[in-house]
């Protein structure tokens, strides 16, 4: 039992999804030609001056409401300053003191199953920088401020987090939060949202905090989990061998699985934060806050509470289907149109098809729900199929794959491939003594006690079926025509 | 002669055509090229595009269009952007700077008729109260070379008392306006601070800058103010509210107007310079006016409060410049730092370089909390002591500086010197109050400038009483010899 | 209260500005004399006065619609641009 703890606290900026920046009229859409998205305000001309996208605001307010934050009645922009090239007015504007959001809290669901509420110091509106290129330039760096004035949403949590699964826990739960709200695409690889992770380890029990090493833009949920083990061991190996952990920023390299610490940015920077003079106080009306509130979709929380109380879904399903919208409106529609079809709304079985045999498509074929080559409704048809033991579970599947690939319905593609089950007791009988017969000594040895030879005989009647058997009526059939006996027989 | 006329008396003759813009143009244009060289007042001069804006306001006119600057020449501080001309803020900074868009300010005008001769000399990034900080040299006052124009604004006040143009714009930071409108013998306003839009106006002090004319009159100013004025959402600073019909408004009775005298702007003040400023309040009593005494206990803190609180702005609006982008860059920089460091380092002058540093240290951690924000504290002590003032007076009435124009030269090496001179004009700014400056006489040959303080967006009275004053005297009438 | 020239030269760094050794000296002197007057505000009693960012009391930060309204201009406003090359505005390498 190690007595090492960690400590971890994430900062994520998530960018939002307003059409133009934050203080600019430029679009915000990605993967635009080099400084085609940059106007004069961008690229920091002399003269230009900030005014406030009013959808930023709101979409912060928005964040704010659904972690049951404090919105702040007043708050001021302030300048961030320091030299970046990336950072065209030499000064960010970012908030310091009186951000839009205050303290809120989130709480996740952990894999052993308990719940734990992490905390949220703040959260602020800021601009985004641009990016700086290196490819096929020699001894330069080229400069594409098209990103540069993106809003972003800074997300800090308290540091409550002390193990890279919680930490993952809260950004997978943070992540599905503002897709909800619509208020960032999550989009990890386009950069629309980003982690730093604050890390330190300390003596268990002890009162303070370590020092905490910042490692930046992790931009996968395993990057976070790798960044921050190999963090936690380089940290104890440090102080285990008699060192100091320094407060530095590191960045985390992904093939060689590891953290660095970066050069450049960082001396000791002072940011000589001051409010900014180019914009007012921002006053936060009650009105404004009441008209974003009326936007509040069913949270992730709500969702998956209502999930596994009216169809009767244990915390983890209903966690899994609520992990985004499209995922719980398709579900539901899968329900619907199951309680449309047999007046039952087959909960279970419709959470197992849409976790496991959907997802393992949409995630082969790199699609998202709302991409899916099979609709609710398509599915529910299958499942109907299952229910009404038309056909089995395993032909399902099957059927499944052909309706993902042919786009035809499940009773179509039963048809036309013939799959309907085998349910006549009596023809599954005839295929029973076929096999039977045709398998003397595994019938001695299973009679003289060898009960796993059960399986061989199953294998046997499905494979003579093409699958078809009923596996239920299989079974007890089977099972007693093995052991010597008859049947009792209902068809005459 | 042309260069005597008020600008509404130039638009009358437009109008009436017995006057064209393109002659008026042609006239001031050789009046630049004459006179300009022995006072460095404009650095650059557009005669291409002002005669064809002349040719633009001329047809407009033929097509019976009237407006009060339709056609009218005008010269503007080389600190608002100018699409497709350079635009230097006095700098090597921006030396190749050619603008890709005009100020709002200089939208306005445009959109308003007014044909552009040039843009004028100033002190480097609006740093500095004698027009010395200039990368193209200083300029010179009309009515003594050897003397400073004041500054920021100097080379728009020496072109507008020199009369190379009918009026000019300028940016009041400090003064900047105010205090070589007083130098020059010119009338010189700087309006409510969010009255005229800053978009375009290269930022200086952002909590402190304003845009404002100098002209020949309060009544010239009245009509520029009316058309630069006016709220712009590009700049979240400008304030939505009707600009009154300045022009209009200039017959204020001044009987029962209250005046307050600030005991504070008269202790110290030089016996010659003081006498002249009474004689001046002494007309507005004889129009009716009453003057009574006034303190504002906070107001000698203007300048520290100021040099912690401009230079702080002004420390990071001057990030920007750091040869990426625009403007100057150093010659075969090794590395980032070094792109950066000798760029800025080699761009701005001495004085730039000084406010920056300035401005970085009372923002550093240690000591933002005992300058910056003591600083923002004393700011509105000060703002304070305006308001209760207000309470009892309509106006506050001085001296607009110390002493008359100095030589060039003199106080150039002792920043805080040159300090000093804005102890009268910068407790306006950090209040974001209007303020003017009118000529009120002369000592040793020298213009002074008698300084009117108002409330927040009191233009109008501000404007109204200069206006009354100088119908009941001719002190804007002189003109500096070898000028006329 | 006197700067240093190890303060100067700090405070110039954070400004990335470069000063010559000839003229670190001149600096060195003025910005001291520039601290000397604004020492000056430390005899003003500022108990419970909040500090004013803004002149004009009782204004609020304006909202703009998130409506698109620029366009591309690049290669007007790259006129301007010391070096750029395709597109992208050049500086010296920067190690992340």
């Amino acid at each position: 039992m190690s007595n090492w703890e960690v400590v971890i606290g994430l900062e994520i900026h998530a960018q939002l999804a307003t059409r133009s920046k934050i203080f600019s009229g430029s679009p915000t859409a990605y993967g635009a030609p080099p400084n085609t998205q940059a106007d004069l305000v961008d690229l920091a001309y002399p003269g230009v001056l900030p005014v406030l996208n009013g959808e930023a605001l709101r979409m912060a307010v928005k964040f704010g409401l659904a972690i049951n934050a404090r919105i702040a009645p007043r708050s001021i922009f302030a300048r961030k300053n320091y030299f970046y090239p990336d950072l065209p007015k030499g000064y960010q504007i970012s908030q310091y003191e009186q951000p839009v959001v205050g303290k809120g809290a989130i709480t996740v669901l952990l894999d052993d199953g308990t719940v734990k509420s992490i905390g949220v110091t703040r959260a602020h509106l800021e601009e985004d920088a641009g990016k700086s290129l290196h490819e096929g330039l020699a001894n330069a760096s080229g400069i594409d401020l098209n990103r540069a004035g993106t809003p972003l949403l800074e997300i800090v949590s308290e540091p409550d987090m002390r193990s890279a699964k919680e930490a993952v826990a809260y950004m997978k739960k943070i992540h599905t939060l503002v897709r909800y709200l619509e208020i960032c695409d999550g989009n990890m690889q386009e950069g629309s949202f980003r982690c730093d992770a604050n890390v330190s380890v300390r003596q268990r029990g002890a009162a303070k905090f370590g020092t905490r090493a910042e490692i930046k833009n992790l931009n996968s949920f395993r990057f976070v989990e790798k960044a921050i083990h190999y963090e936690v061991a380089r940290q104890i190996e440090v102080i285990e061998s008699g060192g100091q952990v320094v407060q530095e920023t590191r960045l985390y390299d992904s093939d060689k699985n590891e953290t660095r610490s970066m050069r450049s940015k960082e001396e000791a920077n002072d940011y000589r934060y001051f409010p900014d003079p180019d914009l007012l106080p921002l006053e936060i009306e009650e009105s404004l806050i009441a008209s974003v509130r009326a936007t509040l979709p069913e949270l992730p929380d709500e969702k998956a509470s209502r999930f596994a109380r009216d169809f009767a879904l244990s915390a983890y399903d209903a966690g899994v289907l609520s992990a985004s919208r499209e995922m719980g409106s398709y579900f539901e529609a899968v329900v619907a149109a199951l309680v449309t079809a047999l007046g039952q709304p087959h909960a279970k079985l419709a959470a197992n098809w849409v976790m496991g045999e959907l997802s393992g498509l949409l995630n082969r074929d790199n699609l998202e729900i709302s991409q899916s080559r099979i609709s609710a409704e398509a599915l529910a048809g299958l499942l109907k199929r299952i229910v009404d033991a038309t056909i089995s579970g395993k032909i399902a599947k099957e059927v499944f794959e052909s309706m993902w690939s042919d786009g035809k319905s499940a009773d179509v593609i039963i048809e036309e491939r013939g799959l309907e089950q085998i349910t006549d007791a009596g023809a599954i009988e005839r295929v029973i003594d076929e096999v039977m017969a045709a398998n003397p000594k595994q019938l001695a040895d299973y009679r003289s006690g060898k009960d796993k030879l059960f399986g061989f005989f199953v294998g046997q009647v499905m494979k003579a079926t093409g699958g078809k058997a009923n596996p239920a009526q299989l079974n007890d059939l089977l099972k007693t025509k093995l052991a010597g006996g008859q049947p009792v027989s209902f068809n005459a | 002669m042309l260069h005597d006329l008020s600008i509404g008396e130039l638009a009358d003759r437009l109008a009436a055509r017995e006057l064209s813009s393109v002659e008026l143009t042609r006239h001031f244009l050789a009046r630049i090229e004459r006179l300009n060289p022995g006072l460095n007042a404009v650095i650059t001069v557009t005669a291409e595009e002002a005669l064809a804006a002349a040719a633009r306001a001329d047809a407009r006119l033929a097509a019976g269009e009237r407006g009060a600057l339709l056609g009218i020449p005008i010269i503007h501080k080389d600190i608002f952007c100018t699409d497709g001309v350079r635009t230097s803020c006095g700098s090597r900074m921006l030396d190749n700077f050619i603008a890709p868009y005009d100020a709002t300010v200089v939208a306005k005008l445009k959109a308003a008729g007014v044909v552009m001769l040039g843009k004028a000399n100033m002190d480097e990034f609006a740093m500095g109260s004698s027009n010395e900080t200039s990368f193209y040299g200083p300029v010179r006052n009309p009515w003594d070379r050897t003397k400073v124009p004041g500054g920021s604004s100097g080379g728009s006040a020496a072109a507008s008392a020199a009369r190379l143009a009918p009026f000019s714009t300028g940016t009041d930071t400090g003064g900047s306006i105010r205090q070589p409108a007083a130098l020059t013998g010119i009338t010189g306003i700087k309006p409510t601070y969010g009255r005229v839009s800053r978009y375009g106006m290269i930022a200086f002090a952002s909590s402190l800058d304003q845009a404002g004319v100098l002209a020949q009159s309060a009544a010239d100013a009245a009509t520029a103010l009316k058309v630069i004025a006016g709220f712009d959402p590009k700049d979240s600073t400008s304030v939505d509210a009707q600009v009154p019909d300045y022009p209009a408004l200039l017959n204020v009775p001044l009987k029962g107007l209250k005046i307050g005298l600030l005991r504070e702007f008269f202790e110290g003040l030089e016996p010659r310079n003081a006498k002249l400023i009474r004689d001046a309040l002494a007309v507005f009593t004889s129009l009716g006016a009453e003057t009574l005494e006034v303190s504002l206990p906070h107001l000698p803190m203007s300048v520290p409060t100021y040099y912690v609180v401009a230079p702080a702005e002004c420390s990071s609006n001057l990030s920007r410049f750091d040869g990426v982008r625009y403007g100057y860059r150093c010659e075969g920089p090794k590395d980032l730092t070094d792109l950066y460091e000798r760029s800025r380092g080699e761009g701005f002058g001495a004085e730039v370089k000084r406010r920056i540093m300035t401005g970085t240290y009372v923002l550093s951690a240690g000591y933002f909390d005992a300058y910056y924000l003591k600083a923002q504290r004393v700011r509105r002590l000060i703002t304070d002591d305006f308001r209760a003032a207000f309470d009892k007076v309509d106006l506050l009435a001085g001296p607009t500086t110390p002493t008359p124009a100095f030589a060039i030269g003199a106080k150039i090496d002792d920043p805080v010197t040159m300090y000093l001179n804005d102890i009268y004009t910068i407790g306006a700014n950090l209040a974001g109050l209007p303020g003017v400056s009118a000529p009120c006489g002369f000592v040793d040959g020298l213009p002074l400038g008698l300084q009117l303080i108002g409330p927040h967006f009191a233009e109008a009275k501000l404007l109204g009483a200069v206006h009354q004053f100088q119908l009941a005297t001719d002190w804007h009438t002189h003109r500096p010899r070898g000028y006329e | 209260m006197s700067l240093t020239r190890q303060d100067v030269e700090k405070i110039a760094h954070l400004a990335r500005l470069s000063i010559t050794d000839r003229e670190m000296p001149v600096y060195v002197s003025s910005l001291s004399s520039i601290v000397e007057v604004v020492n000056e505000l430390s005899r003003v009693d500022t108990a419970n006065v909040e500090p004013m960012a803004h002149p004009l009391v009782g204004q609020r930060q304006r909202l703009r619609p998130d409506v698109v309204t620029e366009s591309d201009h690049h290669e007007k406003y790259q006129r301007n641009a010391p070096q750029v090359q395709a597109g992208l505005y050049l500086v010296p390498r920067v190690i992340e």
